[in-house]
């Protein structure tokens, strides 16, 4: 059947035949270059940004992979990912704890010489840094959970009984020693790896992990009651009665001792 | 047309000039794509920190901050404002290419150009077919796609696989597998497709072109009346598409190359026996009397095929 009217012009037919020719083609390229962006985003979990590095997601928003910041870094800790060698994305900056650690100079010269912001500006305390996060992720090697006094990642730790603490605790397998566990505190850990790096072990027992990996949160609506009660000088409710706690120890109905609840049976060890 | 046409492309300009005019700026661009590269390379192989950083993004002599006016874009659409050093950076280039003209970044400044002019003068010497030719405005759309597509991601897009940037970091910073890339860039350019990543591909070329559109370096063609259609000019410009309208066109036009595709490489000038082409500023349309008749160039007229 002819069409009515005005013949079809050819010069739109091309016009839209390259046209949708065109778009086509850029839907393929752009969601095989989307396809990459999204890969680009998995950054491995030994792999750490600079101090002052935006979210990963914003940080690849941010980074021009200039290569300035390694250049300023005066201990060769950043580098910057090389094509297909390194799982990080192409040109941006990373350092691996385990080979060199963050030294954390105090004027932060990495952030400084940043000229996007990639690397916050708001950063003026290195000591703020959020890197990662230190894990001791082995405690069957560990040899302060051995029993042994290694505390080399204690000792090393540029924020030394605030990031890092011995807490000390009884060694079970000799019975009379104390052992000295090296316990992280996220709140101080910048991720410098210094504790990573130094670790003797072949491999480390502690490592620096990035925050989404080593931290698990807190609900919003958990109240830590002790804490809100200390807060406010007195308890929470008005008008509770405090019964008394079931605790261990005589005049209560610990098992070993007298005076409490007696089972029916000998207990092995327990005088009748 | 005449036996001149079957010479291969350059050959009279050597004979007539003698080898060195012929490729004077050819010369000229080797050596300011050497310096780009040098005065980046000095740091990190002697010590001598003059630049520092990459063509992405460099301080110069502690002080001067340049930043790649594209990639700020990207990172601006990626939903990031960047800090003032690198703004200002990103303005200097700016200004600097839209003044001088955007596409003399693609052939005096990119580090690509030594590799993709050697796969054509590779794919005339072979004599190959032009092979797969899309459309000049093919670029303007990936450059359009890359943007959008940064904006949908987050991620500065085109920083994925760009070879520019990466094949100067490689050098600078370590290369990792980028010689693969331009290996590959190296082939399409010789087999797939003649001046294919640059002449339609490359995003950056496009955007250095529309911001240098009103560039006041040009080339012109004043001699124009000289012009014996050897067509050697047309098989070695890499844009070829934009000497017609200044050489061919009607008397009373203009003889300057005014498309914002001309990446001003010189190479019209080096291969014209006769002397056409020179460089020149937007504002100089003077065409060279017309000597009428035409005389025929008597030596090279009974030259041999």
């Amino acid at each position: 059947m002819p069409f009515e009217g005005k013949p079809l012009s050819p010069q739109r037919r091309r016009f839209l035949q390259d046209a949708a020719r065109a778009s086509g083609g850029c839907v393929v390229a752009g969601s095989m270059l989307a396809w990459l962006a999204r890969d680009a985003r998995a950054l491995p979990a030994e792999a750490l940004r600079p101090p002052g590095a935006l979210p990963e997601e914003a940080f690849l928003s941010a980074c021009i992979r200039c290569g300035l910041c390694v250049r300023d870094c005066p201990y060769d800790t950043l580098k910057l990912a090389e094509l297909g060698v390194d799982a990080v994305a192409t040109g941006t900056p990373y350092f691996t704890a385990r080979d060199v650690p963050c030294e954390m100079c105090d004027d932060i010269p990495c952030v400084a010489a940043c000229p996007t912001g990639a690397l916050d500006p708001a950063l003026d305390n290195i000591d703020d840094a959020e890197m990662g996060v230190a894990v001791l992720v082995d405690q069957e090697n560990c040899l302060n959970f051995l029993g042994l006094r290694c505390d080399v990642c204690y000792r090393v730790c540029p924020v030394i009984d605030e990031a890092i603490t011995l807490e000390m605790a009884h060694n079970e397998r000799s019975g009379h020693h104390a052992m000295f566990i090296p316990t992280v505190h996220a709140d101080h850990c910048t991720g410098c790896g210094m504790c990573e790096k130094s670790c003797v072990l072949p491999e480390a027992a502690i490592k620096v992990l990035p925050a989404r990996l080593a931290r698990g949160s807190s609900a919003d609506h958990y109240r830590k009651g002790w804490e809100e009660k200390e807060a406010k000088g007195g308890p929470l409710v008005e008008g509770l009665i405090d019964l008394p706690d079931r605790l261990p120890g005589p005049g209560t109905d610990n098992l070993a001792a007298p005076g409490g609840f007696a089972p029916a049976y000998d207990l092995p060890g327990v005088g009748q | 047309m005449s036996a001149r046409t079957h010479m291969p492309a350059g050959m009279e300009a050597i004979e007539e000039k003698g080898w060195v005019r012929a490729h004077k700026y050819l010369l000229l661009r080797r050596a300011s794509q050497l310096l780009f590269l040098a005065v980046f390379l000095l740091g990190p192989w002697f010590g001598i920190w003059i630049v520092q950083g990459t063509l992405a993004g460099s301080l110069t002599l502690g002080v001067l901050p340049l930043t790649d006016p594209l990639i700020l874009l990207q990172s601006v659409i990626a939903g990031h404002w960047p800090e003032l050093t690198a703004l200002v950076g990103g303005v200097l280039v700016l200004a600097a290419y839209a003044l001088i003209g955007g596409r003399v970044y693609c052939s005096w400044v990119c580090p690509i150009n030594p590799v993709t002019d050697a796969a054509n003068w590779l794919h005339r010497r072979l004599d190959l077919p032009k092979g797969w030719q899309p459309k000049r405005s093919t670029r303007l759309w990936i450059l359009a796609t890359v943007l959008i597509v940064s904006g949908a991601t987050g991620v500065i897009a085109w920083e994925l696989v760009n070879p520019i940037t990466m094949l100067h970091r490689g050098l600078i910073f370590g290369a990792g597998f980028v010689w693969a890339m331009i290996i590959a860039i190296f082939v399409f350019d010789l087999f797939v497709s003649r001046h294919g990543w640059c002449g339609h591909i490359c995003p950056v070329g496009a955007f250095y072109g529309l911001i240098g559109a009103k560039g006041l370096l040009r080339v012109s063609a004043p001699n124009r009346t000289a012009c014996d259609d050897c067509m050697d000019c047309y098989a070695v410009c890499p844009e070829n598409q934009v000497i017609s309208p200044a050489l061919k066109g009607k008397s009373g036009s203009t003889p300057l190359i005014l498309s914002p595709d001309c990446t001003a490489c010189g190479r019209c000038i080096d291969v014209c026996a006769v002397d056409v082409f020179k460089f020149t500023h937007r504002f100089d349309d003077k065409v060279a009397a017309p000597t009428d008749p035409v005389p025929a160039p008597d030596p090279r007229a009974a030259r041999p095929i």
